[in-house]
């Protein structure tokens, strides 16, 4: 009997072993790029898309020729959707495998676990997903959008073009939501929004049951002025969410939700009749209609090998991170990590909207912010968006700490240069 | 197409084409006289397709101003059209302009003219496109559509319609309330429209109309009457109107505070049965055979697949996907559970932290296995037209079907596993088994078989209650993750071993979280609840309802 537990003992060791290895084992004349994406766990759910965008992209790259005549190689690991072990494996990759640059994170907390390891190892990290802003590192790139690209652009159009006069702002408990939310409170106040017309939600993630929560709405949303709620709930507790929501009969008619954390990968697992009108806001939408779109949507299809997966708003992300990274190696004509992040300011290339993205000196992109309305298909109409560009702002203008913050790595070579006091305060805020 | 009918539409569409020019020029003449509303029909058959054709215009406001324009045609094809693209139906032909109502089938979409109800032939979706719709155009659609059911015979589509009028209370509404007061036999159509007109009455020049309103309104649970009694607080100068709202007011409130709490109520039984549903199974595995079964959440998982599977085969009968779903699930989990009890629980009987380690690594492995054959991401499981939208006892108080539907089947699942353990060869077994396996081994029971099938009766029920989750939450690989902790905490709670203390464990959980939610937030309510089971097992360390006799010693 004790033979046989220690059999499964065993195997299972050489099992995680094998996964910790992964694709390593090739070496010599590559360039290597390291993916840091969860394929199991809770977030496995985003991540695992983002790992296969990489990989596509790395095979099309190879298809062109590689990069500075070399053939890029992938290296994966999975931190397994555990923060601290987002750290372990960010150190393996740098150190053991001796990665030229980092694709990876989702949440913010892995983010804010493997910050010390690329800035104490000198890695670069490309960071694809939208987040709360108040950081802004000589190691990473934010090609996700900042509060300034999606939350308050979403806040603007609801104030102006719905004209919403009662806001629900609910969201899971954890960084993201907690900080976009105050950054939307002391926004929605100086606009001359009352205390009494704010409404603020936290739940657990996952959280399942919400009927209180939404009957709550429905009373906060009854008093005569339009209501809207402002979403920053994350992942798998939207879908009850969203049932609930058509249960008890609130429509996006009466009360839209606009939400920043569902895009069409999250639809895709939910029958979406009773959400239809219902609003997200993203810097890109899977129905924008045109040819570099059209091409992306067709080679994601086609490498995936599924004729019904979606794209998403943090794959464009990743899209134009790789681009960039390509273009910036290219121009640095090495992959040398100080050399590649100089090389990387101001470099332009296309996004699938049909603009173009730039980084800038603090490392955000320049983005369109769209606002889209969810389709019996699963797919989003885009109703409204931003006239030009909007460069993303790594410190939010509208809530007091960081107000006279500033980022720049070009002049002040600082991530966090305070204007009042005239000092850099290193590279973590607080 | 024949070639004559090609040549007809080409005329039509010149036609159409003009009268577009012309009618974009004289666009805003047109809307300031809808909005006076005209009883008789404006010029009849051109314009319904004039104003259709405008609806092909390429921005929201645009097509704001063509519904409106549409609204004022007296033609019964207007309805339909107003319904389809509410619905995302309504689309046009790219190359010949022609709007199409569209269906979707095998070949492509098949396309019905809007003019005649011909149809058009099959059609790529890239050739057609969509007549979209924004929030602003839905609510001006539903409104509108509303306006035109006011006469349906149908109750639900009466009240609907009723409900969207007292939205928007002014002259032109008004005179559609006052004749449906004196028509209407609906008695719960009725109460709202007298709500309206009272609404309408308090604008009265005429103090005793006025007083005689506030008066009436008190019995009303209009969530629009609450918001215009607090107008005329805020707004009057008149002492005794103000005292009379300030009456009436509280009259509503303190009725809204019970249906209130009656809320809470419903909201606490309906997580309770939930809860219920996903302990049970495991008040047989952990209760009677005190298994520590770390995959218990994910028996529910495969479930909860089994019903999407279950669905992808029958795409056009959810209903009766859902009914089969139930016992299949209930083998599917239930063989699972089988296969680990044989395959690694039974050797670890009486080492409880092995088994927790062991079940522990079978919950991941199940994971993966369903991630590997089904994808990371959530499925789309469908929920069936009986089970969507709400029972409503009156405007602010309504139960939600699903939660309903599921309260009912967590009690009959209850009711039939107590039949079995009580009633039946098989539970007289376990009972025996789980009090004194050695003594009932004695007396010729085999109980290894015993244990495996106990073990398969806990896994299947949680395979049911994956069924029931399905309809509540996502479908996908951790699913199971959520779900764990509270089934082992309503256990513990209810007394390990007795199915009577996971009933009353469960409810009295959920309605004390319900409870809780509203003062504290969801995030604290939930710690809340774990500090209060705690404190209570220091007390009473065997739950609720602990087994009593020799049998407990250990």
């Amino acid at each position: 009997m004790s033979n046989w537990i220690k059999k499964i003992a065993s195997s299972a060791l050489v099992i995680t072993a094998m996964l910790g290895l992964s694709l390593s084992a090739q070496a010599g004349n590559t360039i290597k790029v390291g993916v840091l994406h969860s394929l199991s766990g809770t977030m496995a759910i985003s991540e695992t898309t983002l790992k296969d965008t990489v990989l596509m992209m790395i095979e099309e790259q190879n298809k062109k020729g590689g990069l500075l005549g070399k053939k890029l190689e992938a290296v994966v690991v999975d931190p397994a959707s555990n923060w601290p072990l987002f750290a372990e494996k960010a150190r393996e990759l740098l150190q053991k495998n001796k990665v030229d640059v980092v694709f990876g994170c989702w949440t913010s907390v892995s983010r804010k676990s493997v910050l010390p390891v690329f800035e104490e190892l000198n890695g670069l990290l490309f960071y694809p997903v939208q987040y709360e802003g108040e950081e802004s590192s000589k190691n990473v790139f934010y090609t996700g959008a900042a509060p300034n690209q999606q939350a308050i652009p979403a806040v603007d159009y609801l104030m102006n073009e719905v004209g919403v006069k009662r806001w629900v702002l609910a969201g899971t408990d954890y960084v993201y939501p907690r900080t976009t939310n105050k950054i939307l409170e002391a926004y929605l106040k100086s606009k001359g929004v009352k205390a009494k017309d704010i409404m603020i939600n936290y739940t657990p993630f996952g959280h399942s049951d919400w009927q209180s929560i939404v009957s709550d709405v429905k009373k906060f949303g009854s008093k005569g002025k339009k209501t809207a709620v402002v979403s920053t709930i994350n992942g798998d507790a939207n879908v009850p969410f969203y049932k609930e929501l058509g249960n008890q009969g609130i429509s996006a008619e009466n009360i839209p939700v606009v939400a920043f954390s569902v895009g069409e990968e999250e639809l895709s697992g939910i029958d979406t009749k009773p959400l239809v009108g219902h609003l997200a806001a993203w810097n890109y939408f899977m129905s924008v209609d045109n040819k570099e779109n059209a091409a992306f949507i067709k080679k994601w299809k086609a490498f995936i090998k599924d004729k019904k997966r979606v794209t998403n708003d943090p794959m464009e992300a990743t899209y134009i991170g790789f681009n960039m990274w390509v273009k910036a190696v290219e121009k640095a004509k090495t992959t040398d990590v100080n050399a590649v992040e100089k090389a990387m300011i101001g470099i332009k290339t296309p996004n699938l909207t049909g603009g173009m993205a730039e980084m800038l000196p603090n490392h955000h992109l320049t983005k369109p912010v769209l606002i889209g309305e969810i389709q019996e298909d699963g797919q989003f109409d885009v109703v409204w968006q931003t006239d030009g560009l909007v460069p993303g702002d790594a410190w939010s203008d509208h809530l007091p700490g960081s107000k006279d913050v500033v980022s720049d790595w070009v002049k002040l070579k600082c991530g966090n240069y305070n204007t009042k006091t005239k000092k850099c305060s290193g590279q973590n805020f607080k | 197409m024949t070639f004559s009918s090609r040549k007809n539409t080409l005329r039509l569409l010149s036609f159409i084409l003009i009268l577009l020019v012309s009618v974009s020029y004289s666009s805003v003449g047109l809307t300031a006289s809808v909005e006076l509303k005209t009883e008789a029909p404006v010029v009849a058959d051109i314009s319904f397709e004039v104003a259709t054709a405008n609806l092909m215009a390429g921005n929201y406001s645009d097509r704001e101003k063509a519904i409106k324009i549409l609204l004022s045609v007296d033609d019964e094809r207007v309805l339909p059209v107003f319904q389809r693209m509410l619905k995302s139906k309504l689309y046009y032909i790219k190359k010949t302009k022609q709007l199409v109502f569209i269906e979707k089938t095998d070949g492509g979409y098949k396309t019905t003219s809007i003019l005649n109800n011909k149809e058009l032939g099959l059609f790529e979706k890239n050739k057609l496109k969509k007549v979209k719709v924004n929030n602003k155009l839905r609510r001006l659609l539903r409104s509108y559509i509303a306006r035109l059911g006011i006469k349906s015979t149908d109750v639900a589509v009466r009240k609907a319609a009723v409900k969207q009028l007292l939205k928007n209370i002014n002259e032109e509404t008004i005179a559609i309330l006052q004749v449906l007061d004196k028509q209407e036999t609906n008695s719960a159509i009725k109460e709202l429209v007298a709500a309206g007109v009272s609404i309408w009455n308090l604008n009265s020049n005429d103090k005793t109309v006025q007083l005689a309103a506030i008066k009436a309104l008190s019995k009303s649970l209009v969530p629009e009457v609450k918001v215009k009694l607090q107008e005329i607080i805020e707004n009057t100068e008149d002492a005794s109107i103000k005292k009379a709202a300030i009456n009436s007011l509280k009259k509503i409130d303190s009725k809204i505070s019970t249906f209130e709490f009656l809320e809470n109520l419903v909201f606490g039984l309906s997580l309770g049965s939930v809860l219920l549903l996903i302990a049970v199974g495991l008040a047989i595995t952990f209760g009677v055979m005190g298994v520590i079964n770390m995959a218990h959440g994910e028996l529910m998982m495969l479930g909860a697949y089994t019903t999407y599977v279950v669905q992808q085969m029958l795409p056009e009968h959810i209903t009766t996907s859902i009914f089969i779903s139930v016992p299949l699930a209930f083998l599917v989990a239930g063989a699972f559970g089988v296969a680990i009890e044989r395959f690694v629980i039974r050797y670890l009987y009486g080492r409880p932290l092995e088994t927790l380690l062991a079940t522990f690594g079978i919950s991941l492995i199940l994971q993966q296995l369903v991630r590997s054959i089904f994808g990371p991401t959530n499925q789309a499981v469908q929920t069936p037209a009986f089970m969507s939208g709400s029972l409503e006892i009156n405007s602010i108080f309504a139960i939600t079907y699903n939660r309903l539907y599921i309260f009912i089947f967590a009690i009959v699942v209850l009711l039939l596993l107590m039949l079995i353990l009580k009633k039946t060869k098989l539970g007289l077994q376990v009972r025996a088994v789980s009090q004194n396996r050695t003594m009932a081994k004695a007396m010729g029971v085999k109980s290894e078989w015993v244990d495996a099938m106990t073990f398969g009766l806990g896994s299947g029920i949680a395979g049911v209650a994956g069924v029931a989750l399905s309809q509540l939450t996502n479908v996908g690989p951790n699913l199971g993750q959520g779900y764990i902790i509270d089934s082992f905490m309503v256990v513990v709670f209810g007394g390990v071993g007795n199915l009577l203390g996971t009933f009353v464990g469960a409810m009295s959980l959920g309605v004390f979280n319900k409870f809780l939610e509203p003062w504290s937030g969801a995030v604290l309510a939930k710690i809340l609840v774990l500090i209060f089971i705690i404190l209570f097992i220091q007390k009473r360390p065997r739950g609720l309802f602990p087994k009593k006799g020799r049998g407990v010693e250990d």
